[in-house]
């Protein structure tokens, strides 16, 4: 499944509610590791069992990424029943991010 | 079994496998994380010859498609050693795998120096960045520090004191090593205040960062700092332990060899920033890719 583009009108429906856990991106656009995180993001999603992945542009939505503490991205969180469960900072290979929501 | 195995898939490393793809041999690349290298880190190449102003993250796509192109394709694996059986080479990788080929090429880089003090791990994203470009903004009109006294700082410095409320550099000396322009640059700034001949001894803060402890090295006195960032630029480390029983490291563990990318085990090259060398830049990675591969075309 494609990456949800999340933001604060649909972060508490999509993630803060959302039965399955759901990886989440931290990025923008200026950041290379960021973009070069995002495929790989992409590519778990594809292949998502039993979770969500969305984004968040942290230039579009800063109150987003004040209210979690980001201060480094690209970051991952993994979310369950409405908390943060993982977090990851920087560029990691896709098995290592498959292994933070299996670990979430 | 393919002719070569290239360790790291960096502008190094790729630029190697476009030279041996095109000659004609096959190709096995392993990246352990992502492709590019440190290069995705830069937002704007101006010194690399016909291609100003772009930035680090398309050249590394860029790179990467021109490689593809000719067929190269990436494992994403960790090596974890190199056995020499003479003709044949073996690489064991992190996921328990073996591949042999008949020469190999280390092209790993180099990543940042960490300053190897308490803390510092688990409060990275949380105060601690190595990546001012990265991170800045989300200290806007916040204090932050800068420790290191190189290139890479005084950028990283000059960056930040255009976002920040203040900006400490932090050097362990009282002379710069950065370009002279820049550091003129940065004295002028009127929110930049320079802390020398000192290092940073201690992160402080709960669950992030809250400020660091200085100390100087000249007369041992120390002095907390308050501060929300800590960007750390204390330059880049390699990372070829795994590889000391099959090739000579120096005292700082880069890959011993000459310009001919020659390591003392015949059939094994090293090329890019984790060789030994006076001179790590993009173009001196790209030219290493090139010598390493069409070296160990010649040998296959």
């Amino acid at each position: 499944m494609a990456a949800i583009v999340l933001t604060a009108d649909n972060f508490e429906k999509e993630v803060l509610k959302s039965d399955v856990p759901v990886l989440v991106d931290f990025w923008a656009e200026w950041c290379g590791p960021c973009k070069m995180l995002s495929p790989v993001v992409d590519r778990v999603g594809e292949n998502a069992d039993g979770f969500k992945v969305g984004k968040v542009n942290v230039d579009d939505e800063y109150d987003l990424a004040e209210r979690y503490g980001i201060s480094s991205i690209p970051c991952l969180i993994v979310f369950k029943d409405g908390k943060e469960a993982k977090r990851s900072v920087g560029v990691i290979p896709q098995d290592a991010v498959e292994a933070l929501v299996k670990d979430a | 079994m393919k002719d070569i195995t290239i360790i790291g898939a960096g502008p190094a490393g790729l630029t190697a496998a476009i030279y041996a793809l095109r000659s004609g041999k096959s190709v096995l690349l392993l990246e352990a994380k992502t492709y590019g290298g440190q290069i995705v880190n830069t937002p704007e190449i101006d010194n690399y010859p016909a291609m100003p102003h772009v930035s680090g993250f398309e050249f590394a796509q860029k790179l990467y498609e021109q490689a593809a192109s000719f067929g190269a394709e990436i494992f994403y694996e960790a090596a974890s050693s190199i056995e020499d059986r003479g003709g044949i080479k073996v690489v064991k990788t992190t996921k328990n795998n073996s591949y042999e080929s008949k020469a190999v090429i280390i092209a790993t880089g180099a990543k940042n120096r960490p300053m190897g003090i308490d803390r510092e791990e688990e409060l990275i994203g949380h105060g601690v960045s190595y990546c001012a470009t990265c991170d800045g903004m989300f200290f806007r009109r916040k204090d932050v520090a800068v420790f290191g006294g190189g290139n890479t700082a005084v950028e990283d410095a000059l960056f930040l004191s255009q976002y920040c409320n203040k900006v400490y550099v932090i050097h362990r000396r009282d002379q710069f090593r950065a370009d002279a322009a820049d550091v003129e640059k940065l004295k002028a700034r009127e929110n930049v205040e320079f802390v020398l001949d000192s290092i940073v001894t201690k992160l402080l803060g709960d669950e992030k960062l809250g400020a660091v402890e200085v100390t100087n090295k000249k007369d041992g006195s120390k002095r907390e700092i308050n501060v929300a960032g800590l960007f750390v630029a204390i330059g880049q480390m390699p990372d070829n332990g795994a590889f000391a029983n099959a090739v000579e490291l120096d005292e700082k563990g880069y890959v011993s060899a000459g310009e001919n990318c020659r390591t003392k085990t015949d059939g094994i090259y090293v090329a890019g920033d984790c060789r030994t060398k006076e001179v790590r830049q993009l173009t001196t990675a790209a030219a290493d890719g090139a010598v390493a591969a069409l070296a160990a075309c010649a040998n296959i």
